[in-house]
């Protein structure tokens, strides 16, 4: 995001009212520190809009149980990956180096038991996470982005870029995407790298849908038309007044995107177009399959791995429905 | 309907002979939201006999919606009702669901504000109108769609639109098909609701003269309600204005209309200008500053935060209607006999 | 991956189409001649639209598959050497040897001939392996999809009417749970606790390699009995989907005013519900429950090959493995093009149900 010259509203809540010249900052704003608005520098401003817009937000977000929940959850497993080093050896997830038996069920060494060649399941889970979540993360802000930019363009352009931009998305909303995203891993090589570039190609355009009609009702706020009207260049108006208040919006939906992309992340591993080198909880999984543990009734390989896609993906998708509450408050009901 | 059909005019509230269709006691209704208990409606005693033809004013908010919501007990629940509301001489306050359903639309029924979202999109229209029919007379679907469509003749809609879906149709039309629906169970109050406020001035009038005969036609009670007190004085035979979930004043329609004795009615009446008056013309009136929270509302006279000739008194007194007339009603302390405040003078103060 | 299971419902075509111009002026019933010509016209724009996505589809395919994919030549050796004569005849034989532009029009050629290649591993028709699948992958994924279409609208639709109830609250949760679950996963402790421990289902395939006996309901009940862990795998997660929108649809119009008026009128709750809510909450699901078709073949997909249910799913992923090319590329085209004519019916199924875009341009 640019620097914020001009006061822009950050939250959806409040309307184009609050778009007025810095010298009309609300009076009442309890933010403001003391100055009077003609002192503060309008960056000031806008900060302390943008502050009390977070504020107010998170606000509301603490008022949704289920969202704190996907928070608190999140918060344990990031904790839980990035310290990794600290208390586990990777050197232990190669196969040489493997501590235990073959398939040995949950004991005190082996919370989780072991995998075919003896190595600790529960490492391979902790270490898998950072795959997993790398991968949906980059490929959840690269579909975001991508979808961002071609909603907005649709949006603000009109005419045949905007007529050519939504039949493509329309398109690829259509298409199955995870079988595209398997003809692209399958056509580029599976590599971490491919299976983002998969994953961003195939996702991004719901998002796009939504940017664009977010971004038509921002453009008809009556202070974008002033701003128009001033002289305000295309890439003045998108990133100074458009995008600013699109972040919130974009926000909720890379939340709720990451929690697909880790599916489709696992999906992929599973069906064998994972990163051969590197272990993730789907390619757990696929070597679970394939090392016969259904048969074996070996739970223990399955189970751990599967509860923390489920474990992620759902506190993901509950962060962005009690963000996607907060901005809508339609949704919120008369309770 | 009942016994004092002959009684129409010059009704008195609970003179003998006469059971009254709708009568309502001390009703106030506070709603529970997530800012709390937002008293809507504050004690509220109303009476309808047959045919009388009642008008309702106020603004947005100011609970006058609320009350015909409860009458045939539409409130979300949750909602705290007290006091009474009887039709037709049966508490509905306090009706199982069963007999409630029994008198929903046939004892009762309401045209709802804004047409086009009081229809089903997605059903034919013959099917809406007898859809009451069917379910309170227990006939047949076929020969209560044949009901409907004579019903729709009345309210002067063509045969062949019996099949039309809601969309097919204008704002009047829809609202007749509302007037229609509302007949459909011959009930004996109708409640209009913002009946005509969506609607361009001459459907207005064409749906209103139409309401008001069907109405004296069959004797059927009628209570309207409405921001513009024009058109209810129009309409109705008395006339009763809100303020902050309160009446405030309450007589003759066409007499509160031309000299209101609260200041908001006389503020309310005023904004509508009589036509050809050159005074009014130089002179508009309005009401400075917004409805009262009803979360939080002023001490004393609610309105005295708005009112032009406030006294020191009203921000303490508590009021409640007081007798202007034997007739005539208003919650004003300024109103103490029949010669009350002079009007125009007060509201040319109240402009600036 | 396709639609997130938010509560976004895309705009209802508005409520406000009817004119409001002046009152009791009868529309001529001439407009109808209007109105067919109307239909015509849209039946017109949507078909020419699914041909130019289609048009797409195949660009895309030849794309991925020839011009940035792997090289085929080794996918056909395998793992083993290979002489540069051998190489330089294969490469003859799939006509890899001419340029690009001379490969597309044989590509296109090929396409419109139905003449799709043969398969790099057994040398069959690829479209004779598709055909020969697709009643499996039929009979699995639409029996998973009634299941999950009637239970979760219904679902959905009481837990949208009854908001904040406890009902509303553990249904919205189950269905939460079960759309984060991997399919795949899924099917793995459905088997491992169905199949093997509790030994009351088949753990994979579709029928059973003894003999069951000849005649049609041994073989019925058979296959029957192998479908109820993969179907019910499957529907799971389309049901939760179905859930959470019909749920949200069943939202947006509790507000409306015309479910006031239902009830104004007498009727009991749950008639109100379905009567009135449900086909108005119904419209927009529709819309919605098109635009998710591509991931019933998601799904399809992965609960074939944990079943190893021989339809075309499995057919897909034993292909990635090899990876044979000439079946990728029709599979993909086949799902593909399968997913946008079935949206095309949806739009046009649409325009029948909702009375307000049927006569109405």
């Amino acid at each position: 995001m640019s620097a914020p010259s001009t006061p822009a509203p950050a939250g959806d809540t409040d309307g184009p009212d609050t778009s007025t010249p810095p010298a009309g900052a609300p009076p009442a704003d309890p933010s403001g520190t003391g100055v009077t608005p003609r002192l503060a520098s309008a960056r000031a401003v806008a900060w302390a809009r943008r502050r009390k817009a977070f504020a107010d937000f998170w606000r509301q977000y603490r008022k949704q149980p289920a969202g704190l929940v996907g928070l608190g959850v999140l918060a344990f497993i990031a904790l839980a990956t990035v310290l990794a080093p600290l208390y586990t050896d990777e050197s232990e997830l190669r196969a040489v180096n493997a501590p235990g038996e073959r398939l040995e069920s949950p004991s005190g060494t082996f919370w989780f038991g072991t995998d075919e060649v003896g190595r600790s399941i529960l490492l391979q889970v902790i270490w898998g996470a950072r795959v997993s979540l790398q991968i949906g993360i980059v490929a959840a802000v690269l579909a975001v982005g991508l979808g961002t930019l071609v909603g907005m363009m649709a949006a603000h352009y009109g005419g045949w870029t905007s007529w050519l931009l939504m039949r493509l998305t329309d398109w690829f909303i259509v298409l199955p995407s995870l079988v595209l995203a398997i003809a692209l891993v399958v056509a580029l090589g599976a590599s971490r790298f491919t299976i983002i570039v998969a994953i961003a190609l195939t996702s991004w355009a719901g998002t796009a849908r939504l940017v664009r009609a977010q971004t038509m009702s921002i453009e008809g706020r009556p202070y974008l038309e002033r701003a128009r009207a001033l002289g305000a260049g295309h890439w003045h108006q998108m990133s100074r007044h458009v995008l600013p208040n699109l972040m919130p919006l974009i926000l909720a939906s890379a939340t709720l995107q990451v929690s697909s992309a880790i599916l489709t992340e696992a999906s992929l591993s599973f069906l064998g177009l994972g990163d051969p080198s590197t272990v993730s909880w789907g390619t757990i999984l696929e070597r679970a399959f394939h090392a016969g543990a259904i048969s074996y009734g070996a739970w223990w390989y399955m189970l751990p791995p599967g509860f923390a896609i489920l474990a992620v993906v759902l506190a993901f998708t509950l962060c962005g429905r009690a963000m996607e509450t907060v901005l809508n408050p339609r949704l919120r009901g008369a309770k | 309907m009942t016994t004092g059909a002959t009684e129409k005019d010059d009704t008195k509230e609970g003179s003998g002979a006469v059971r009254p269709t709708l009568e309502i006691d001390d009703l106030r209704i506070t709603y529970r939201g997530s800012r709390g208990e937002i008293p809507a409606v504050r004690g509220i005693s109303l009476s309808l006999n047959p045919g009388d033809t009642l008008g309702l004013a106020g603004e947005s908010g100011c609970g006058k919606s609320t009350v015909a919501a409860a009458v045939l007990r539409l409130l979300p629940p949750g909602t705290e009702v007290t006091g009474r509301i009887l039709l037709d001489g049966e508490d509905i306050l306090a009706m199982s669901f069963g007999k409630l359903r029994a008198v929903r639309w046939a004892g009762a029924s309401i045209v709802f504000q804004g047409a086009m979202h009081s229809l089903n999109p997605v059903h034919r229209i013959a099917r809406q109108i007898a859809e009451p029919i069917v379910l309170h007379e227990g006939i047949g679907r076929e020969a209560a769609e044949r009901r409907a469509v004579e019903l729709m003749s009345q309210v002067g809609l063509p045969s062949w639109r019996a099949q039309s879906y809601p969309h097919e149709l204008s704002g009047g039309q829809r609202q007749r098909v509302m007037i229609a629906m509302a007949l459909a169970c011959a009930p004996q109050l109708i409640i209009a609701d913002e009946a005509t406020t969506a609607l361009d001035v001459m459907i207005q009038a064409q749906v209103l003269r139409l309401l008001k005969q069907l109405v004296s036609e069959r004797h059927i009670a009628l209570v309207m309600i409405s921001h513009d007190l024009s058109v209810l004085a129009d309409t109705c035979e008395r006339l009763a204005v809100m303020y902050a979930g309160r009446l405030v004043e309450h007589g003759p329609s066409r007499e509160v209309f031309a000299g209101a004795r609260h200041p908001y009615a006389q503020a309310l009446s005023a904004a509508f200008p009589t036509v050809g008056d050159p005074a009014e013309r130089r002179n508009p009136h309005g009401l400075a500053g917004d409805p009262p929270d009803p979360g939080n509302l002023p001490s004393g006279c609610s309105f005295h935060p708005r009112c032009p000739v406030v006294m020191d008194e009203c921000s303490t007194a508590t009021l409640a209607l007081r007798a202007a007339r034997d007739d005539w009603q208003a919650a004003c302390l300024r109103v103490d006999g029949p010669e009350a405040v002079a009007a125009p003078t007060l509201l040319t103060k109240g402009d600036a | 991956m396709g639609i997130q299971p938010t509560a976004q419902v895309p705009a209802l075509p508005d409520g406000g189409a009817g004119t409001s111009g002046g009152d009791d002026v009868h529309l001529p019933r001439q407009q109808r001649a209007g109105s067919r010509r109307d239909f015509w016209r849209f039946l017109g724009v949507k078909f020419s639209g699914a041909m130019i996505s289609l048009v797409l589809v195949l660009f895309t395919a030849f794309f991925i598959f020839r011009v940035i994919g792997g090289d085929p030549v080794k996918a056909i050796g395998g793992d083993s050497a290979m002489t540069p004569e051998q190489r330089a005849e294969i490469e003859e034989r799939l006509g890899l040897n001419e340029p690009m532009s001379v490969q597309f029009w044989e590509y296109i050629r090929s396409v419109l001939t139905l003449d799709w290649g043969t398969s790099y591993v057994n040398n069959q028709q690829v479209t004779d392996l598709l055909l020969g699948r697709l009643p499996n992958t039929l009979l699995l994924t639409g029996t998973a999809l009634v299941l999950a279409a009637t239970v979760g609208i219904w679902v959905g639709a009481r837990a949208g009417w009854q908001q904040g109830s406890r009902f509303e609250k553990s249904q919205v949760g189950i269905s939460l749970a079960l759309w984060s679950a991997p399919t795949f996963w899924l099917g793995m402790i459905v088997i491992i606790v169905f199949s093997v421990q509790l030994d009351l289902f088949p753990v994979n395939g579709m029928r059973s390699t003894r003999g069951v006996g000849d005649g049609f309901w041994p073989q019925f009940l058979d296959v029957a009995h192998h479908l109820v862990l993969p179907a019910l795998t499957m529907a799971a997660v389309i049901y939760a989907q179905y859930v959470l929108i019909m749920r949200s649809s069943i939202l947006e119009e509790r507000g409306n005013d015309y479910l006031t008026v239902a009830k104004a009128k007498g009727l009991r709750d749950d008639v109100v519900r379905r009567r009135h809510a449900v086909p108005n909450a119904l419209l927009p699901t529709v819309t919605l429950i098109a635009l998710q078709f591509g991931a019933i073949f998601n799904g399809a997909l992965l609960t074939e090959t944990i079943f190893s249910w021989p339809g075309l799913g499995l057919l897909f992923y034993e292909a990635i493995r090899v990876p044979d090319i000439p079946l990728l590329q029709l599979l993909f085209i086949f799902f593909a093009g399968t997913t946008i004519i079935a949206n095309m019916l949806a739009d046009i199924l649409y325009r029948f149900l909702d009375p307000r875009v049927r006569s109405s341009a």
